[in-house]
């Protein structure tokens, strides 16, 4: 094989430029490595404030999450060419996001929820962010109190149970996908999502 | 009752589906203003001071622990200097306390120590007489090539 031709399978069928049968083209270096990063580029602007709105939602910390997102497609720009598409971008980025919370957490040594929780917004701060909506004044304020309340299950959660919640009911991914990206089997996704809904939904009624 | 259905039936009730719509708009809302807000870099004037602090503290150890090490050096080499001399002085002092010693002995001692037997004396001077004797004989019995030195030397001898 030559130095200086690459032949990059993965780059050059994400272009979709090549119709079936067709011979595949040795790329250049320069060529291939100029085509990767406009597709990484691509890819973080798609993701990034999904990444993002993950991480805030798991943290309640602005800094934190910015932080980590950042460190997040710091490490996928990193590994970039060893990522075979097996999976969607999506799921290969939230896998990171999800191992660079937990890294975060051990570095801290089980300090983390305290360390978060100092620099954290309090849950009822974070239940005044509500669109306005078409909904009257009464509405609005109910809204407010059931956001609250959710916010409140949320918390009391184990990190595990309080991300596959997150994945399924924010970031609205399939049962499988979750399992995918938390490296759990289905079942135990389900049976946690379970636990973690069936725990909101006694936090709702008992304010009902 | 199955996980999945009792999640459907959780999923199903209209106040936790609210509840759980409500919430996703509240973040999705949260994360859209924080994304959007830009950010200063003040933490970066901080990292440069810690990391500044950390190097300063992390040289500092490393010079006290390299005093450390050159001070515990240098004090074994002076004990080590003090036991060697004070080895010294002690063996000084124990010759000369041999010598002192020796000084003290009886002088009878030494005197009968010194003498020689009578027997040992007379033996040895008849073995001087026998070598007298035998020396003078073969020095009588010159052979004839060594006649005129010999001669020569009688001469000299007699001047």
């Amino acid at each position: 094989m030559d130095a200086g031709v690459v032949n990059l399978r993965r780059v050059v069928t994400s272009t979709n430029s090549m119709a079936a049968g067709t011979a595949v083209k040795p790329m250049t270096a320069v060529a291939a490595e100029e085509l990767a990063a406009r597709e990484f580029a691509s890819i973080v602007e798609s993701h990034r404030p999904q990444i993002f709105r993950f991480l805030l939602a798991s943290l309640r910390d602005v800094d934190l999450a910015e932080t980590l997102t950042q460190e997040c497609f710091l490490k996928a720009h990193r590994n970039w060419k060893h990522f075979r598409g097996d999976s969607s971008a999506m799921t290969w980025l939230m896998r990171i996001a999800i191992n660079l919370q937990k890294d975060h957490w051990r570095n801290r040594r089980l300090q983390f929820w305290r360390h978060t929780q100092a620099n954290a917004v309090s849950v009822d701060e974070a239940s005044d962010w509500l669109p306005n909506g078409e909904r009257n004044a009464e509405q609005q304020i109910l809204a407010r109190e059931q956001v609250a309340q959710v916010w409140k299950a949320v918390e009391g959660l184990s990190a595990r149970q309080r991300t596959v919640f997150l994945l399924r009911y924010m970031e609205e991914r399939e049962l499988n996908d979750i399992a995918r990206v938390t490296g759990l089997s289905e079942g135990t996704v389900k049976a946690h999502l379970s636990r973690a809904v069936g725990r909101v939904r006694a936090e709702l009624r008992g304010t009902r | 009752m199955s996980g999945r259905n009792r999640l459907a039936e959780v999923e199903d009730d209209p106040i936790v589906a609210g509840a759980l719509k409500h919430f996703k708009a509240s973040v999705d809302a949260w994360s859209e203003a924080a994304y959007s807000q830009p950010r200063s870099a003040v933490m970066t004037t901080r990292h440069t001071w810690r990391l500044a602090a950390t190097w300063a503290l992390g040289c500092l150890l490393a010079a006290g622990s390299l005093a450390g090490t050159l001070y515990e050096r240098h004090v074994q080499r002076e004990s080590a200097r003090i036991a060697a001399m004070k080895a010294a002085i002690k063996a000084v002092e124990q010759r000369a306390a041999l010598v002192h010693k020796t000084a003290e002995q009886p002088v009878a001692a030494r005197t009968n120590a010194a003498q020689p037997p009578i027997a040992a004396k007379n033996a040895s001077n008849e073995d001087e007489d026998l070598l007298a004797t035998v020396d003078s004989d073969v020095s009588r019995q010159v052979p004839a090539a060594m006649e005129p030195l010999a001669q020569l030397m009688e001469s000299n001898g007699a001047n």
